[in-house]
């Protein structure tokens, strides 16, 4: 079994990846994403619209994206729609969990 | 290999009709789906009916499916040789080959040529990989070695499991829902696509003492009623060592007193601060002695916490 140390790109190191680039890391088309910064579901990191820079939760969000597709044969509307309530979910969740934090037990 | 029972995963008959099995897949996916789902073991759930139904749904992979006949899932199985003529390459090298790899080149392929046959560039398979990890070894970064089983081709496109170990850096400040990308290190491509790629979702374990928030950390601390009115100096622990934090006098249950750049460190180069909340603790017990000085105390204050509630 061969064992090697991979190289590590991190979620919080900015914005880091081109349109084309993140359609190519996602597995989706160029106009697919375009559909989704259009509807809110992904929003650029930064730039204007031509040259918009995206970071690795971009490309979170855009893989999730193309999973509900794909796992529940949705329309890309549909699959918009959804995402935008997925990750409406788990900023509540991550929201929730800091809160929990600030507790005491 | 190990035979799958494709129909049972998904919960249909063998004689199911196409409708019937997307009916079925579709249930199972809302209740599984690892976006959506709660239940425990959702993945390894949903990656099994989602293999199933991949096979099921395609009728040129459910042929070659039901031609391997009946077998219980789990059980010991290899493919008969006629069945490589009719829908594989006809090599019938079916070593270090998965289940789900018999399948996975038929698409509109009824009778061979199958199997990745094609000259069109894939790209390789990406894999997600939750990796759960401590508050300490967020905060000091820490190295995690992954065995991984990826997909490669040989020259003929026919896919192999190759065992593999990759060793990745977690950053240091790593927190909850953090995403680490390894390029490249996911299932080979093939006809010049390029290779897949691994996640790492990063997780916290649970604590005994802290709870993360972001990179801040929160700790309750305990104090006795006298140490919160007269104020007191208390040994806290922090991922670096312990510190003497101030209780100033007058500290209210709840409060939140801070240390600040005590918390997990930050990707600028800062860190986050840690929150001692107090919490007012009475003895478990009081002595005689205890006893007699608080009733003292109660003769000797005016003080009415209530006085809003009359």
């Amino acid at each position: 079994m061969t064992s090697e140390h991979a190289r590590v790109a991190w979620s919080d190191e900015g914005a880091c990846l081109r349109l084309s680039e993140l359609a190519d890391l996602a597995d989706l088309s160029e106009a697919e994403l375009l559909e989704l910064v259009d509807c809110g579901a992904l929003t650029p990191d930064e730039g204007t619209p031509g040259q918009w820079m995206f970071g690795l939760t971009s490309l979170t969000v855009a893989r999730t994206a193309r999973r509900l597709r794909e796992d529940f044969e949705l329309e890309p509307h549909g699959a918009a729609l959804l995402l935008i309530f997925v990750e409406r979910i788990r900023r509540l969740e991550e929201e929730l969990r800091d809160l929990r934090a600030q507790l005491p037990r | 290999m190990k035979f799958k029972d494709y129909y049972a995963i998904l919960g249909v008959e063998r004689g199911a009709t196409a409708d019937a099995i997307k009916d079925a897949y579709r249930k199972l996916a809302r209740k599984y789906h690892p976006d959506v789902s709660k239940e425990a073991n959702a993945e390894a759930r949903f990656k099994e009916m989602a293999e199933a139904y991949a096979t099921l749904k395609d009728p040129a992979k459910r042929a070659a499916y039901d031609q391997l006949g009946r077998h219980g899932s789990g059980e010991d199985f290899r493919p008969p040789p006629d069945w490589s003529t009719q829908f594989g390459d006809g090599s019938g090298a079916f070593d270090g080959m998965d289940f789900a790899d018999l399948f996975a080149g038929l698409a509109g392929h009824p009778r061979g040529g199958g199997r990745q046959g094609s000259a069109r560039a894939m790209r390789g398979q990406d894999y997600e990989i939750a990796v759960p990890i401590t508050i300490e070894e967020s905060f000091g970064g820490t190295e995690v070695s992954l065995d991984l089983t990826t997909t490669e081709f040989d020259d003929h496109g026919a896919p192999r499991r190759v065992p593999r170990n990759v060793k990745a850096r977690i950053p240091k400040g790593a927190t909850d829902g953090q995403v680490l990308r390894l390029p490249g290190q996911g299932g080979k491509g093939f006809h010049g696509g390029r290779d897949g790629d691994v996640y790492l979702n990063v997780s916290l374990r649970p604590h005994r003492l802290y709870r993360a928030s972001g990179h801040d950390l929160f700790l309750d601390l305990p104090v006795t009623p006298w140490e919160a009115a007269l104020g007191a100096s208390a040994a806290i622990p922090t991922p670096a060592g312990a510190v003497n934090l101030k209780v100033p006098a007058g500290t209210r249950g709840g409060q939140q007193l801070r240390l600040a750049g005590r918390g997990l460190p930050t990707p600028q180069g800062g860190a986050g601060d840690l929150y001692a909340i107090a919490q007012i603790v009475l003895p478990p017990e009081l002595t005689e002695r205890e006893r007699s000085l608080l009733r003292d105390l109660a003769a000797a204050s005016a003080f009415n916490p209530r006085r809003h509630l009359e």
